[in-house]
Parts: C-alpha cells; structure tokens; sequence
C-alpha cells in the first residue's frame, strides 16, 4: 500500500469531503497561500480558492462562533486552530454553545462542526504551545473527542468526524505529522468510538493515546526481548469511548498501565482507570493500576526539561516491570 | 398613504396596526412572566424587555420571513417578533414538555430555528459571531438572507463583539449588528464602563456605518434597520445599529436597583414607546382609540391563554433526560 504522512492523510481527508461536498470548508489562521503553521493545509486554497478556505484574522473566538453559526444554518465547517492552546480563546464558542445548543433547543438543530488542532511537547514551543488539553473537552457533554495516533486512523477518523452530526474535537499531534504510514488513496471512515489493539499481547495492557502509542509500542519491543508480552490498546476516540475493548484487554491480561502526555491530574487516565475500576475487570486485576502522565508543571523550554516533564519510553518500560513482577 | 409617516415599502397599515398589538403582547408577556417569578411559580432567572419593546418588533419589522435573528437573554421581545407563538414561550418558562426546548431551555435558551431564531443566549456577545456565522451560510449559499444580531451595550466590552464585527466587515456579510444600549450590564451603567459617548461610534473601528437611533421610536428603529439590512443583502456587508433604551425593571431576580435612581426611572417610564407609537397611529387616522384599546385587551388575553397552556402542558419526564445530547 501507498505511504504517506500523518500530515497529508488530514490534508487528503479533507480535500476528497471538500470535493464531494459543497457545504465543508475550512477556516483558520494563515491557512492560505501559507499553509497553516504545519503546512496541512499546503495548496488547497490553490484548489478550492479562498471562499471554501478562508483565511481568517486572529481571532479565535470569532472563528469558532462563526463556525458554530454556520453550522447551525447548514454548513459544515473545519476549523483549524493553530495550537490547541489556543483553544482557551474559543471555549466559549466551543464549550457553552456548540456543545449545548442543540440540548438547549430541546433537539432542534445540530452543530456539524469539526475543530482541528495540534496538541503535544517536543517542539520546544514551551508552555503555551505545548500543552494536551483533552481532558477538558472530554468533561463536556455535546463534545466528541478524536485523538488520532497514526496516519491510517488519522485520515478514516476524520472523515468520520466530518460526516459526523455533532461538534468534533478532532486533536492532532506536532511530532506525529511527519510519521508515515499505509494509507489508502480511496476515502474511508473509522467508526467513532472503536479502540484499536495496536498490539495483541497476553501479560499487560498498556492504554495509550497519541504519541504515547508509539512509546507505548517501542516499549513493548523492547520489553518482549525479555519475554514480556505487551498488548497496546488505542482508545483513538475519548468520547465516545470504546470501553468494551479495553475491559477485554484488561480481563485477558490482569495488568493495566494507562499512559498519556497531559499532566497525570486529572488526565484521561484517571477516566479509562475508573472504567476498570467498575467493571467486571477490576476482579480479574493482578496488580495496582499505574498512571504515567505529564507531570504537573508548564512544558518547559529547555530540550532536556521537556522531555523529562512526559512520560518516555523507559518510564513505560520500568512501570511494566513493576506491575508485571509485582 | 400614509400622512406624515415614512416607513419602508413592504409595511402597510395593517402591519402597522399588527405592530401595535405585538408590542402589548410583548409587554404583558414579560408583565405576567414577572408576576410568576414573584410568586415562585417560574424558577431558575429570567430577563424581562419591559420598556424595551420598540427596538424589538420595529427591527423586526423591517426584516423579511426568510432573515434571521440572534437574541440575547433578554430575549423574549425577539422571539415574540420573530413570530414565534406566546403558548411554546411561557410552556417554556413554565419547564413543560410543549416549551420550545421541551422545558430543557428555559428564559434563556429560546430558539425558535423555523421562523429563523437562532436563538437567545446566557452568555453576553455570545450569539454575535454565531450571527456572523449564519450570514456566512447566506452568502456561500446564496441563500438571500439577512441576520439581525441583538446585543446590549454590555456585550460591547466581549471580545467577541469586537472579533466579530471585524470579520464581518472584512467579508463583506450580510449581518446587521443591533446594540439595545438599555443603559446598564446588570449594575454597570453604560457611562461607567464605556468611555465612548455612542456604542455606535465603534463602527469606525470596524470600516462599517455606525447609526444611533431612539430606542423608544419603533418607526425610526424599522426604517434605519430597513436601510441597513438592504445595504447588507446587496452584499455592501455590515452596519451597527445602536438603538438607546432603557429597561424599566432590574436585570433578574433580587434587582434592589441600588445603582439607579427612582426619578431616573420616572424619565424613562414618560417617554413609553407603546403609547408614543399609539398616538402617532391615532394621529395618522390609523386606527382610534378605541381600536388601540381592544388590541391592548386582546394582547392581554393571548398572555392569558398562553398561562392556561402552560399549565396544562405536561412535565418532560426523567426519560428525556438524556436525550438530544448527540445529534
């Protein structure tokens, strides 16, 4: 099969929908002849002129209301925020409308909008361009949440999200745009709401989002050289969630270690533990449960410091350790 | 023909007259609506326009069926002009199954997407770049509609007011942005916290025509909203409208109005814009006093009978909790 980038799956994924349908378009800052800040958008204004991608001003908030009130009328916009720190700006527009405005209505009218960003550490952007902040979003009903690992997800995921009738928090990561993967040129869609087992194994279930998939994978090589034998479960959506999978996982295995990069506090992972916790699983548990998550500071500048601020793939490699030979 | 009055083309007489009778409509609803809160018998918050009747249905007026409002948690004088029906709104207020939002919503939350009410909002500036947004569909679609954005003088301190204009000027959409400056944001005066002396006066910031109109005169409100709202559907995109009003009670619930003074309230409550438009009518031979008298009275019972179906509109049950969350 065909290799291409996390990168060009997103800017495929969109431009095929774009081709078929009239009402998508995509808004966002220097989007343009720029491209975007990553380039995912590199010569689609070239291709569908500047009223279906629109170049905006910096202005977040505004972005996001009018791809709420597009939506409400019948379009089906793309945002593309710059950072997903950035979303700070527009969480108004995302939080307390898009999310809510059709429960509000008493189920009149829909919000088909889908909010593209990348989130993540390791591009030395520092505290304010580095952040993963899923876990918000997660918190809010009316939301779905999308994090992408690969290219081949990246790409059936997002189309899912744009033929998708609810707003959709679509969380790209910097440091994947450039991995390649097997991607089919014809369009396709992944089911929202489908882990997928990245690695069968029998000893430990590693839940891993984003970046932490990778680390997650590598770890596991690593570790089955030692006769340990990882199972890495992609959550890919958070909400919906696919609990179903990862409980199966966990009751097959005994073991759990949940890994991602947002700060440990309040991160995702305490959701896929209580899920554990309250289900039929939680009998079949060999050890304690870990959590690796980033620790509770800003991303910091400095190489060395921000790499030691995320779990890397030795933290994985001693926390399998600890709960396979607890 | 009418004497000494200018209206647009597409207002006959009867409309006018209609006018007259929906601003009573709008006043008796949030009067009665009033009287509940008092009694306990509507719960959560609610915002009442009393006062600020002109400013709703004279813009409103100038619109065509197929244009769309933005309101604001003040917002039931829009939605009464929108033409949405006074039963489903107090239904509403009332928490019941036959409300607009099947008692999910509440005072705030009115929408009313058939007759292109796009909704109130419980957040200040939060409907104006959802407007921007809708006249965006307008002109990518060619669709021919105008949006009608309603915002008070306080949400012209949100980012967002400013955000949005800026982006409706610049692609040239067809949105017209009307502030109902009713002189305060809750306790804030206007003059406290703004230090333009017209909220107006911001349009220059944004490349589009800023107009102040009297907030109490609905004929002077229909025809500037007429001219922008035709300005803006030839695609020569936005203007700001800010009409000066006041509104006669206190922001919600447990408004003592320490910040205001009595007689200040006494000033607004003379220059009433119902019975102004009223005597205009009578003067121009459109209807007498009489006449006046029973669309009052029938604006009146129209409230009356919107109780009765409130009441008698069933509670949702707990099932329905969950749903409409997803589409």
């Amino acid at each position: 099969m065909r290799e291409i980038t996390y990168l060009e799956a997103i800017r495929e994924a969109m431009s095929q929908e774009m081709r078929q349908n009239e009402d998508i378009f995509i808004l966002g800052e220097d989007i343009g002849v720029y491209g975007g800040a990553f380039g995912v958008t590199r010569g689609m204004i070239e291709e569908f002129g500047p009223e279906r991608v629109r170049n905006t001003p910096i202005s977040e908030s505004a972005i996001a209301g009018a791809a709420v009130g597009a939506a409400l009328t019948g379009m089906r916009p793309i945002i593309e925020l710059q950072f997903s720190d950035f979303i700070t700006i527009a969480m108004d527009q995302i939080v307390n409308q898009a999310a809510k405005l059709r429960y509000m209505n008493g189920g009149k009218g829909k919000v088909p909008l889908v909010l593209r960003t990348p989130s993540g550490s390791g591009t030395g952007a520092a505290a304010q361009h580095s952040q993963s902040l899923e876990a918000w979003l997660v918190h809010i009903p009316g939301l779905r949440v999308i994090q992408p690992s690969n290219a081949y997800d990246a790409k059936g995921l997002l189309k899912a999200a744009m033929d998708d009738d609810n707003p959709v928090i679509f969380y790209e990561h910097k440091l994947l745009y450039k991995t390649k993967g097997d991607v089919p040129e014809e369009s396709y869609s992944i089911p929202i709401g489908k882990a997928d087992v990245k690695r069968k194994g029998k000893d430990v279930t590693i839940v891993a989002t984003a970046m932490m998939v990778h680390k997650a994978l590598e770890a596991a090589e690593e570790l089955a050289k030692e006769g340990i034998d990882v199972e890495v479960v992609d959550p890919r959506t958070l909400v919906p969630l696919d609990e179903e999978t990862i409980i199966q996982s966990v009751k097959k295995t005994g073991r759990l270690i949940v890994a991602h990069e947002a700060v440990k506090r309040g991160g995702f992972g305490g959701e896929i533990v209580s899920v554990i916790a309250e289900s039929e699983a939680f009998d079949y548990l060999d050890a304690p449960i870990k959590r690796l998550g980033g620790l509770p500071v800003p991303i910091p500048y400095n190489p060395h410091l921000e790499k030691a601020t995320v779990p890397q793939v030795a933290d994985i490699i001693e926390a399998v350790k600890e709960t396979v030979h607890f | 023909m009418l004497k000494t009055i200018k209206v647009p083309s597409h207002i006959t007489e009867e409309k006018l007259v209609s006018l007259y009778k929906e601003m009573w409509l709008i006043r008796y609803f949030d009067e009665k609506v009033d009287q509940f809160f008092a009694k306990g018998m509507i719960h959560g918050t609610t915002h009442l326009c009393v006062g600020q009747e002109p400013s709703a249905a004279g813009a409103i007026a100038a619109l065509k069926d197929i244009d769309k409002i933005t309101s604001t948690h003040r917002g039931h004088g829009h939605c009464i002009s929108k033409g949405a029906n006074v039963n489903g709104m107090m239904a509403e207020l009332f928490g019941r199954v036959d409300g607009y939002c099947k008692g999910k919503g509440g005072s705030i939350h009115i929408a009313d997407l058939e007759k292109g009410n796009l909704g109130a909002n419980g957040i200040v500036g939060g409907g104006i770049p959802i407007a921007v947004g809708a006249a965006l569909t307008s002109k990518m679609k060619k669709e021919g509609y105008v949006v009608l954005c309603f915002f008070g003088d306080g949400a012209s301190n949100e980012g967002s007011f400013h955000e949005s204009l800026n982006l409706a000027s610049i692609w040239d959409l067809p949105v017209v942005f009307i502030c109902e400056n009713n002189q305060y944001g809750m306790s804030g005066s206007v003059k406290e916290m703004t230090r333009v002396e017209n909220i107006a006066d911001r349009a220059v910031s944004y490349g589009m025509p800023g107009k102040v109109v009297d907030g109490l005169d609905a004929i002077e409100i229909m025809n500037t909203v007429y001219d922008a709202v035709e300005r803006a559907r030839q695609g020569h995109g936005p203007t700001l409208i800010e009409a000066k009003t006041y509104r006669w009670k206190g922001h919600s619930k447990s408004d003592a109005k320490k910040y205001r003074t009595r007689e200040e309230e006494e000033e607004w409550r003379k220059k009433d814009g119902i019975k102004r438009f009223r005597d205009l009518l009578i003067e121009e031979g459109i209807f007498t006093e009489e006449k006046a008298k029973q669309l009052q009275e029938e604006a009146k019972q129209e409230v009356e009978d919107a109780v009765k179906f409130a009441e008698n509109s069933p509670q949702p049950s707990i099932e329905s909790l969950l749903e409409d969350v997803y589409a």
